[in-house]
């Protein structure tokens, strides 16, 4: 299960579109298995592409939607009845068959749209931002049952989404594209522990990207061999009030920069309820994100000691 | 209610001042002439007997003559909508050179005067026609061209228009299910067409049931339609005597139908949610599979192109050489029964075209107010279940005339309007007010869909910035409404010079139309009237051309759809 992971415009999904064939290449082929599929028109590939928005049938009720691909190839009725509750039991839509594709809430919808695609048996499932047109807690719970899903029915996928919490619950492996190029491929692992480059990095949701003397000054309080360009994500230092040990100070030297140790002055504050987060002008280092435990607020202008966590950080 | 109760009064007394007008002229010159029909058939000698109406609907004649509008109407609509549905297709969804071109030359048919079509075709089907070897001269078959070239524009505009609309993406989820391009179209594309479609045919067969011109000029005496036969009877055409209770029994039935015919178009008519914004697909470039339909949008078009070229070449050729005399002709007043220049009419027909001009100005500016006036009342923001009732039966009560038959209405002119206080039969005015009334509803269709797509918030954004209420008028509305304003006038316009229904009962014979006269001329014996007639068709129906050409220019989407 492949993820296509870019920014919008990046050029996803005219790629997506590209495969399942709605859309001329212009160069390069299309290949299956080492056979050409570029002039193949799109109802012949047996890609099936699922939309953001899921494009279900609105004059047809959610069974008969599910059997669309099914009755194309003139199954007979019990089978396709006998198919489409088993597809709805997968998806955990058992007793919706009834219903019109109005009445059901956006995750509901997309759960349809994914059997339907599933009933089609397609060599290769294509799915555009399936999950992006959904709130955030609905999001993670459909992503891990989409994987499940996919799992389950062996189905190969290509998804494409410009989300990358949504590629990252979704797929194993990795591709990030921007400006119609992939610019990084590998395990969803090894993209996130070692982002290509500075955009990718940002990209993938690292706050910021330090480089020269201020990488070689967050390594060295990491404990990490110094480098030229680190990506830090806003978790990676941690912060507290100078002067005051914390529980995991090994220095005993507040306010100084050591071995596992940063200090800085507080540029802006704002407090959510998980966490305390800085701007920190750290000393050496320049302007960085940190995050503080919540209950501490800390004003403008003070002084704070920061840790740095190494495996928030990515050198580049 | 949110609003508090003054408030709330308020904006009732507002909208009940800003219908006052429009209903008031609807009242006048639409129900009472109406109401006064009804009479005349019901109550024959001021006492209630339902019993004539009954007798005439037992005759013979008249059962052939519901039989004949109900067969030709059906085939009509059936015929338009299968060759219209391709071209809508080919027009809408593909791109080609001169696609501008096409599609402006396919909508003249429709606002082409109907007395005009009917000459055209029967042009076609003469024996010295170029389809005269078919011997469809004088058949129903020819009534059903007249219809199918005059109608087919509607199905090509209305359905054209939700395609141009319609998602792409349902269908290419088919297409990745695996659909073939025939089972999208079957399973997924029409489907979604059905409601404008429906609503093209339910349009069209109105139309078609209510032709007159078309109708007339091509079945006379001998095919009548329920609207020629009520021309035939209060002219005394069939029998010699007029018979006022018969057409006035035929204009009930007719009526019913009708009203009972708008109910259901209004019930199919697909709504479309104003606060989407609506997406015009991008054309493509035409495929292998595409051959088919435009195949027929070519025949279409052939189909357009020949009774109009006929027509032309018609009024160009006198004694088998080409000659301008037919035109020359139009200066004089027609020819007598000895085919000299003697004086068929009592004002030469350059002034008859002058008169239509004049008349269609009036008509035009009428209808836009009124349409403005019943667009505005009908899509402002309903707050309350009961205003937002109001305000659809208004919408449907200014749909009336689309479907209430122009003989009808010129009928009911001519006996309600003929007495103190209300003698307005020699009023100049009343030619105008009536096209105007039979214009409104095209005209309030061009602008309520494009008042409705105005975003109320923007209305309110333009507010909280310190707009008031005139100043967001200018602001907001006035800019999106210009274009689709002077389209309607065009539509208004065209519809104006080629009405014939109401204007033939109600026109004064010292200012005729130009239809009018086209129609007293090929009754007339003599190839000299005859010619004439053509060469006052073709000079109509390049007015008129050049009147949708114009609107057509101005681009606006949807124009001329149902």
């Amino acid at each position: 299960m492949l993820a296509v992971l870019g920014p919008s415009g990046s050029g996803k999904s005219s790629l997506l579109r590209a495969v399942a064939g709605l859309e001329p290449v212009h160069g390069g082929t299309v290949r299956w298995d080492g056979a050409d599929l570029t002039g193949v028109p799109t109802h012949r590939r047996g890609f099936a592409l699922m939309f953001q928005d899921g494009q279900l049938f609105d004059h047809l009720t959610v069974a008969r939607n599910v059997g669309y691909p099914l009755r194309l190839r003139r199954h007979d009725r019990s089978a396709v009845r006998r198919e489409v509750d088993d597809l709805l039991d997968l998806v955990g839509l058992g007793g919706f068959a009834d219903r019109l594709p109005r009445t059901l809430s956006g995750g509901e919808r997309q759960r349809v749209a994914l059997a339907r695609s599933l009933a089609a048996k397609p060599r290769l499932l294509l799915l555009d931002e399936p999950l992006s047109a959904l709130d955030a807690g609905l999001r993670v719970r459909l992503a891990a049952d989409l994987r499940r899903i996919l799992r389950e029915s062996g189905t190969t996928a290509l998804l494409v989404t410009h989300d990358q919490e949504e590629a990252f619950a979704v797929a194993d492996r990795l591709a990030v594209m921007r400006d119609g190029r992939v610019v990084q491929e590998g395990t969803t692992e090894e993209v996130w522990a070692r982002p290509a480059d500075a955009a990718t990095a940002l990209f993938l949701g690292y706050a910021r990207v330090l480089e020269g003397a201020a990488a070689r000054a967050v390594l060295a309080a990491a404990g990490r061999p110094p480098a030229e360009a680190v990506a830090v994500r806003r978790s990676a230092l941690a912060a507290r009030e100078a002067g005051r040990p914390g529980r995991t100070d090994r220095t005993g030297q507040p306010g100084e920069a050591g071995a596992a140790g940063l200090a800085g002055t507080v540029r802006s504050v704002r407090a959510t309820p998980d966490e305390v987060r800085l701007v920190v002008d750290v000393d050496g280092v320049g302007e960085a994100d940190a995050v503080g435990a919540p209950g501490w607020l800390p004003a403008v202008g003070d002084r704070v000691a920061l840790r740095v966590d190494p495996a928030r950080l990515a050198v580049l | 209610m949110t609003g508090g109760g003054s408030a709330g009064t308020g904006r009732l007394l507002g909208l009940l001042g800003l219908a006052a007008v429009p209903t008031a002229v609807l009242g006048l010159f639409f129900l009472l002439p109406v109401a006064g029909m009804l009479e005349r058939g019901l109550w024959p000698e001021g006492s209630f007997e339902p019993g004539a109406v009954l007798e005439v609907l037992g005759t013979d004649r008249t059962r052939r003559v519901v039989w004949f509008t109900v067969w030709t109407s059906s085939v009509a609509t059936a015929a338009s909508v299968l060759l219209g549905l391709p071209a809508a297709y080919v027009l809408h969804r593909l791109r080609f050179p001169l696609r501008g071109a096409v599609r402006a030359a396919l909508l003249v048919p429709f606002v082409l005067p109907t007395v005009v079509v009917g000459i055209a075709v029967r042009e076609l089907v003469a024996d010295s026609g170029p389809l005269g070897f078919l011997g469809l001269d004088g058949t129903p078959v020819a009534i059903l061209i007249g219809l199918v070239f005059f109608n087919v524009a509607v199905v090509i505009r209305t359905v054209g228009a939700a395609w141009e609309g319609l998602d792409r993406r349902p269908a290419e989820a088919a297409a990745a299910l695996g659909a073939a391009p025939w089972q999208v179209l079957v399973t997924v594309t029409l489907p979604a067409l059905r409601p404008a479609i429906v609503s093209a045919a339910s349009v069209v067969f109105l139309f078609c049931a209510t032709g007159f011109g078309v109708v007339l000029t091509l079945g006379g005496v001998r095919y009548a339609s329920v609207e020629t036969e009520i021309y035939l009877l209060t002219t005394g055409a069939i029998t010699g005597s007029v018979e006022l209770g018969a057409a006035a029994a035929l204009s009930i039935v007719q009526l019913v139908a009708v009203v009972a015919l708008l109910g259901v178009a209004a019930r199919l008519r697909a709504v479309p949610d104003p606060t989407v914004r609506r997406s015009v697909a991008a054309p493509t470039r035409p495929r292998r599979r595409d051959l088919p339909a435009l195949f027929v949008t070519g025949g279409v078009l052939a189909a357009v192109a020949l009774p109009i070229a006929t027509l032309v070449v018609g009024s160009l050729r006198r004694d088998g050489a080409w000659t301008l005399v037919h035109y020359r002709a139009l200066t004089g007043v027609g020819a007598d029964a000895g085919g000299n220049g003697g004086g068929l009419l009592r004002a030469p027909v350059t002034e008859a075209l002058g008169n239509s001009l004049r008349i269609a100005v009036d008509a035009t500016w009428m209808s836009l107010l009124l349409g403005l006036l019943v667009a505005v009342v009908v899509t402002s923001r309903s707050r309350s279940a009961a205003e937002r009732r109001v305000r659809s039966a208004f919408d449907g009560l200014f749909m009336l005339p689309l479907g209430v038959s122009a003989v009808t209405l010129g009928f009911g002119f001519l006996i309600t309007l003929d007495e103190p206080p209300l003698d307005l039969r020699s009023s100049p005015l009343l030619v105008p007010v009536a096209q105007a009334l039979v214009a409104l509803p095209l005209v309030v269709r061009v602008l309520v869909p494009v008042l409705q797509g105005i975003d109320d918030r923007q209305r309110q954004a333009a507010a909280s910035l310190g707009a008031g209420p005139l100043r967001s008028l200018l602001t907001v509305d006035v800019p999106v409404l210009w274009r689709p304003l002077l389209v309607a006038a065009g539509f208004a316009f065209a519809v104006s010079l080629g009405e014939f229904g109401a204007t033939s009962f109600i026109v004064r014979a010292d200012v005729p139309t130009l239809p009018v006269v086209i129609y007293r001329l090929i009754g007339s014996p003599g190839q000299l009237n005859y010619g004439t007639a053509l060469a006052a068709s073709v000079v109509l129906a390049a007015v008129t051309a050049l009147v949708v050409l114009l609107v057509e220019r101005l681009r606006v989407p949807g124009a001329g759809t149902f």
